[in-house]
């Protein structure tokens, strides 16, 4: 299984804030998720998915796009972070 | 040492009096107050979004660097989430250490990484009920980035 959140701007444009999927060893890195999701969910995620300023992170760090995956993980997406 | 995420109000001088108790010889403290303006101009409201789990393991981490990179004695961060008013204190960073040079830096350092690397979202609603998500700004970038140039 793997649980996949979204937060802030990006969580009410997709109007989701968490998935549960199940796991699937074709899904394999941070990048092939999100094409899954977008083969799933069409045009309108991957243009948000696909932003050049969308932030991944696994198991609550952030990661690059070739990061690969495990049964178990949470992934998230959100864009830039504006604490303080 | 330590991190506080929380949605209730904070007494921004009792923290400086804990901090100031350890005795030690320098104490720098930052506080960020919300902001009454904004990119579509008054704002009657600040929502701060974050991801519960990340966020407290992120400060930590700052904190550790910083008080790592400049011998601090003593670090503390209070970070607000939820609904906020403008003029309430939304961020508060207090350090301890022997000398200003490094309680400045140390401070500085905080904040500089916590605004880009901290997962928090701001919206600004308005008087007129329209709302906006706060965009990162390059100057913030900017400056965690000179913390990590070569010199």
């Amino acid at each position: 299984m793997l649980s996949v959140r979204f937060f802030s701007l990006l969580r009410e444009a997709l109007n989701t804030e968490v998935l549960e999927l199940e796991w699937s060893s074709r899904c394999c890195t941070v990048g092939a998720l999100k094409q899954e999701l977008i083969k799933q969910n069409g045009s309108f995620w991957e243009e948000h998915l696909m932003h050049p300023n969308v932030i991944h992170a696994v198991n609550q760090r952030v990661v690059m796009i070739e990061e690969p995956l495990h049964d178990g993980d949470e992934i998230a997406f959100f864009p830039p972070m504006t604490g303080g | 040492m330590g991190v506080r995420v929380q949605i209730e109000p904070f007494d921004g001088a009792q923290e400086y009096g804990r901090l100031a108790a350890s005795g030690h010889a320098a104490v720098a403290v930052f506080s960020g107050q919300v902001r009454d303006f904004g990119y579509l101009g008054d704002v009657s409201l600040l929502e701060l979004e974050h991801y519960p789990g990340m966020t407290e393991r992120v400060l930590t981490e700052i904190g550790d660097s910083a008080s790592a990179r400049f011998s601090l004695l003593s670090w503390r961060i209070i970070h607000r989430y939820g609904p906020l008013k403008a003029g309430e204190a939304i961020v508060w960073v207090g350090v301890t250490a022997h000398h200003r040079e490094a309680a400045f830096a140390g401070c500085e350092f905080i904040m500089d990484h916590l605004k880009t690397n901290a997962p928090f979202w701001k919206k600004e609603r308005h008087p007129d009920g329209k709302a906006q998500w706060v965009a990162a700004a390059d100057t913030d970038e900017q400056r965690r980035r000179r913390w990590h140039e070569d010199s």
